[in-house]
């Protein structure tokens, strides 16, 4: 029994515990990247932004939190309850999974698996579900407009994001997210990173980041002034506050994902002295804050999207050039031998 | 027992229910959600075999993809459940001789199974091992050798099936107002705007 207790239920306690500690983590940094992202946003309009809830308004965030959990949930009577409140638990719980294989550190991962890639692609176009049953079982027009035009665009979106995961998969000849980062180490330092070989698969990835993730200017699930609030109308208190961070940390999800694609993940700009003193986690929040910005200032300035244009951008623009881009990196590859064995 | 038998009988049992729901459920919409709850967990049991790769392309392609499109249809239809109930005893008897058939059909198959010889040894030594090929690098070693032809074959049959749903739904409406996005682009405000000395009081 002692035996049996060593070698099958403390492994798992083990990942719980790092589940737990990594959670944590990660929800105090999407805190802050919310406050971040109103910060930005007023910045870009002349504004203060939230600043009254302790020094900054630093605290703002928290305050939020308190605010949503103590107010009463709303569930409209014509609504199917289940799926009503089943919605913003799947939409939380898969985009903090995602998290369970990112390598935020040499060997700091919950699970280094061999599919890593796959993995987290598998699960952010799981994240549709959410926002369609959402949408469905509020049982009213407005929101099941916006589940159904979430589900055109996630899905449309995915097909451009697949084929450039797909030429950087080329490029290293693995899925596993650490032989990802670590075929991007060089003597050219951040020059070697893919952002720059692959520069047009970067921007690609990072505006189809931004549809797959429903921000502005891509936002149209919950297009304001046609919508009124998109698939979260019904929702209040809690299950719109899990809406929220589902969102919010599928945003981060894939802030990571391009910092792991094209940033290097945790390697230093260049492998000498003042930079390889800092440890490498500090360097992929870097990163990662980076790109958060990049996604912030698009919703800064960037009007919203009219839905026909959208959709052209998805299957008319982005699908051919990704496809052509496979082809040409694979022929590259080939040709100067540099596939990697 | 050890761990991975606990999730074993945990994936298999949520599985065979999930699926008996999916003809039990009376809300089609609920039908779907239980067929995709039942995906996840047959991707689950191909992770407990060490088939990774098959496990994540399973959630991609039939959970992220397909079942997307199914619940986007099933919602979208106006179904009368009262009707739907109402010939029930009518249709029984031909469902149920439909079910036998498959059934018996299926034991016939199953009888006549032969599984291949060495089998056994193929899993408990894989080729390439484990150690030098990944489960992606072992599928892409196999399947785009020796299974080429009917690789391509898989990738013709999808071609054709995608022109055939283009042909059947692209119409040429003539009354359409379509929207030139080259030409739009391309204006500049010296071709699109005009500016004018208005005198006041006068108009153009």
């Amino acid at each position: 029994m002692i035996d049996f207790f060593w070698t099958q239920i403390f492994p798992i306690l083990i990942i719980v515990g790092q589940s737990l500690l990594l959670l944590s983590a990660l929800l105090i940094f999407i805190a802050y990247i919310l406050l971040a992202d109103r910060k930005i946003w007023a910045a870009v309009q002349m504004r203060r932004g939230p600043n009254v809830v302790g020094p900054f308004g630093l605290f703002q965030s928290f305050a939020d939190l308190l605010k949503f959990v103590l107010k009463e949930p709303i569930i409209p009577s014509g609504a199917n309850k289940g799926v009503f409140l089943l919605a913003p638990l799947v939409s939380c719980i898969l985009a903090l999974a995602a998290w369970a294989v990112i390598p935020v550190h040499p060997g700091w991962s919950i699970a280094d698996i061999n599919v890593g890639v796959l993995y987290i692609f598998a699960i952010s176009s799981l994240g549709v579900y959410g926002i369609i049953m959402g949408g469905w079982a509020s049982n009213s027009k407005y929101p099941f407009l916006s589940a159904l035009r979430s589900a055109a665009q996630m899905v449309s979106y995915e097909v451009s994001i697949g084929f450039v995961i797909i030429t950087v998969l080329m490029c290293v000849g693995s899925l596993n997210l650490t032989k990802i980062v670590e075929a991007q180490d060089g003597p050219l330092g951040m020059f070697q990173w893919y952002w720059l070989p692959l520069f047009p698969m970067f921007v690609i990835f990072y505006i189809s980041a931004l549809a797959e993730t429903n921000r502005p200017p891509f936002d149209l699930v919950e297009a304001e002034s046609e919508l009124v609030a998109g698939f979260m109308v019904e929702y209040s208190s809690t299950p719109y506050l899990l809406f929220m961070l589902g969102e919010y940390v599928a945003i981060v999800t894939m802030c990571a994902m391009a910092t792991i694609l094209f940033l290097g993940g945790w390697l230093p700009p260049f492998a000498v002295a003042p930079f390889t003193w800092v440890p490498g986690v500090v360097w992929f929040v870097l990163k990662v804050s980076f790109m958060f910005f990049l996604f912030a200032m698009a919703k800064a300035i960037v009007p919203r999207y009219r839905y026909d244009q959208l959709m052209r951008l998805g299957w008319k623009v982005f699908l051919p050039i990704t496809l052509f881009m496979v082809v040409v990196v694979a022929t590259v590859l080939q040709v100067t031998g540099w596939a990697p064995k | 027992m050890s761990i991975v038998g606990l999730f074993f009988y945990l994936f298999a049992f949520v599985l065979l229910a999930s699926a008996f729901m999916v003809i039990a459920a009376r809300n089609p919409v609920h039908s779907v959600l239980f067929l995709i709850l039942a995906f996840v967990n047959a991707a689950g049991l191909f992770l407990i075999l060490g088939a990774e790769f098959l496990a994540m392309i399973l959630v991609v392609v039939y959970v992220g993809a397909v079942a997307v499109l199914f619940l986007f249809v099933v919602m979208m239809l106006d179904v009368d459940f009262a009707e739907l109930r109402q010939g029930f005893m009518q249709y029984l008897p031909v469902g149920a001789m439909v079910g036998l058939i498959f059934l018996v059909e299926l034991l016939l198959v199953v009888g006549a199974w032969v599984t291949a010889p060495n089998i056994n040894a193929a899993i408990k030594a894989p080729i390439p091992p484990l150690s030098q090929a990944t489960n992606t690098e072992a599928i892409g070693l196999v399947l785009y050798t020796t299974y080429i032809h009917y690789f391509q074959l898989a990738g013709i049959v999808l071609l054709v099936a995608m022109i055939g749903a283009i042909v059947l739904t692209l119409r040429h409406k003539p009354n359409v107002k379509r929207q030139n996005i080259a030409a739009q682009i391309a204006r500049t405000p010296a071709d699109s705007v005009e500016v004018r000395k208005v005198k006041s009081g006068r108009g153009l």
